[in-house]
């Protein structure tokens, strides 16, 4: 029997082997898609170029004009209006649950969050199409059809609620209970030390939640084609108040994608992997970000 | 023994059905310096952070028995109020994430002080009083976390004093320091005892002797419930203790 393996070291050895296998599959696939998506966008980024199709302002199809522009402001404006409602209300749930709620609140409202995020993205779009596109379109501004980037915002804040209160809510109870001691011990109240002490310690936790909302506000795109209106401008303020430019409408990077693929051919298809591209870096750009304040935190 | 700051009467403390703390009664006087000693689980920092109440923050204890802070029932104080007059250093330092300055104008900003040059003023004189300032002056907007042990110990211990308490609860200040670290924390003490009623938790028999006027012996029987068995002026105690049980733990028998 001298050197001779048993049967449960091989089963062992084939485990292992398949599980080696399955996870280099996972990098197989995510450099086969980013290279294929690079490949099919080549032309568009030879033909254009790199500047005029980031930074062009026009984007007609009919007539050979890539300009990207107005979708990456599209993006980052829609983006930044979801983080503006999103965050606070979010940070402020996880707060809720981490520092006040009852134990049997947090047993009825973490799953309600949960649930919240597993609702299909076209749900979310028929919401906002039936309640806050008539909504938004009550705001008596000249222009204003209800469709554009305050309704998407505020679908978008609601789909990345979920990521930030989970994240910033880990964040939040993994703060060190010498710190929440020492606070009271001063004779700080509750609420002073959760402001003072509890959610400053857990800030980068905040953050990598914040940037991980980012990341998912990016790439939404049946939700925000349903209620962002899809014009192809760059946003401006209606009149001469500069908030008015949330209720223009926007086009997104992922929307425009969605929008025209189906009938594309030539260089237009060829843009819109390149739109591919440009939404591929600047999430993962995102994400990245996300890991490092995560790092810092740990 | 003078002027009674701290006093418990028949005080037992429970965490669910367990019997933490049993029947205690103790006077504790001002200005001076009283130990707690014994052996471990016997329920000395429980016993401690009675004073400021922050067994309060567990949601299942319970206590009987009354305790008073110059004649008068805590549990019909304002917590917040007595956590001002009754400050606490923990077993470890546990300086908050943010400057040194911020760390000391903590509890004053804390009871609604803004004033910027009443501030510095308080952090200054605090610093001073933990014996801390001449190494931290320059560096006041450094994080606090960037101090040695020892020093993060002192900075709490002023963080502490910048609320200008009367009563200071010390959790075994030391246990986490060096003996360099330990020393410091020692003879600050001794020099704290002329403005404010200090007690002590320590596991260090030699600490409490150098330090302490008075000290208590706690300690356990099987079911884990703490008592206090002796308490003293500390020479008594360490010298002619009354109860077999001390002497056995000062002599080093067990525990």
């Amino acid at each position: 029997m001298k050197g001779k393996k048993s049967e449960a070291f091989w089963a062992g050895r084939v485990i292992e082997g398949i599980l080696l296998l399955d996870a280099l599959l996972a990098i197989v696939v995510i450099f086969l898609i980013g290279l294929l998506i690079l490949i099919e966008a080549w032309p568009a980024f030879r033909k254009i170029g790199f500047v005029p199709f980031l930074l062009g302002k026009e984007w007609r199809p009919g007539k050979e004009l890539y300009g990207l522009l107005p979708m990456i402001v599209g993006s980052i404006l829609v983006t930044l209006g979801a983080v503006t409602l999103g965050v606070p209300i979010g940070v402020a749930l996880a707060t809720f649950l981490a520092e006040v709620a009852p134990p049997w609140v947090q047993k009825v409202v973490r799953p309600a969050i949960e649930l919240l995020a597993g609702i299909p993205s076209v749900v979310y779009g028929l919401f906002g199409l039936a309640v806050l596109v008539p909504l938004v379109r009550q705001i008596p501004v000249p222009g204003n059809s209800g469709f554009g980037l305050l309704s998407a915002s505020v679908v978008l804040a609601v789909m990345i609620l979920p990521t930030v209160a989970n994240i910033s809510e880990d964040a939040i109870r993994s703060v060190a209970r010498e710190y929440r001691e020492g606070s009271l011990a001063l004779g700080a109240t509750h609420w002073q030390t959760i402001i003072g002490v509890v959610l400053p310690a857990a800030r980068s936790g905040i953050v990598a939640a914040v940037i991980l909302g980012i990341g998912r506000a990016l790439g939404e795109t049946m939700a925000m084609i349903m209620v962002i209106g899809n014009s192809v401008i760059i946003p401006k303020p209606l009149n001469s108040n500069p908030l008015t430019i949330f209720l223009s409408q926007a086009r997104t990077l992922t929307g425009n994608i969605a929008v025209e693929i189906s009938y594309a051919t030539g260089l237009h298809e060829n843009a819109l992997f390149a739109t591919g591209v440009v939404l591929f870096i600047l999430i993962m750009l995102v994400n990245s970000m996300a890991h490092l304040a995560m790092r810092r935190r740990s | 023994m003078g002027q009674i700051k701290l006093e418990m009467v028949h005080y037992s403390l429970y965490y669910g059905n367990f019997c933490a703390l049993r029947d205690i009664s103790i006077q504790i006087p001002a200005r001076q310096v009283t130990a707690i000693i014994g052996p471990s689980g016997c329920g000395k920092s429980s016993f401690l952070r009675t004073f400021n109440r922050m067994n309060d923050l567990i949601s299942n204890a319970r206590v009987e028995g009354r305790v008073f802070l110059d004649g008068q029932d805590i549990w019909e104080m304002d917590v917040v109020e007595l956590r001002r007059r009754v400050g606490m250093v923990f077993q470890k330092p546990n300086p908050f994430p943010k400057s040194i300055f911020d760390n000391v104008a903590y509890g004053p900003r804390a009871h609604g002080l803004r004033d910027r040059s009443r501030l510095e003023e308080i952090v200054e004189q605090s610093l001073r009083r933990a014996a801390l300032w001449d190494e931290v002056k320059d560096d006041l907007n450094k994080s606090a976390l960037t101090l040695s042990g020892g020093q993060q110990q002192r900075l709490c211990i002023a963080r502490a004093l910048a609320v200008e308490p009367e009563v200071i609860l010390m959790d075994e200040p030391a246990s986490a320091l060096d003996p360099i670290a330990t020393l410091r924390i020692e003879a600050l003490i001794r020099e704290l005892r002329e403005n404010y009623t200090i007690v002590i938790v320590t596991h260090n028999m030699q600490q409490a002797a150098r330090v302490s006027d008075y000290t208590a012996f706690f300690f356990t029987d099987e079911s884990r419930t703490g008592m206090l068995i002796e308490y003293g002026e500390t020479k008594q105690i360490f010298t002619s203790p009354r109860d077999r049980r001390t002497e056995d733990y000062i002599t080093g028998r067990f525990g």
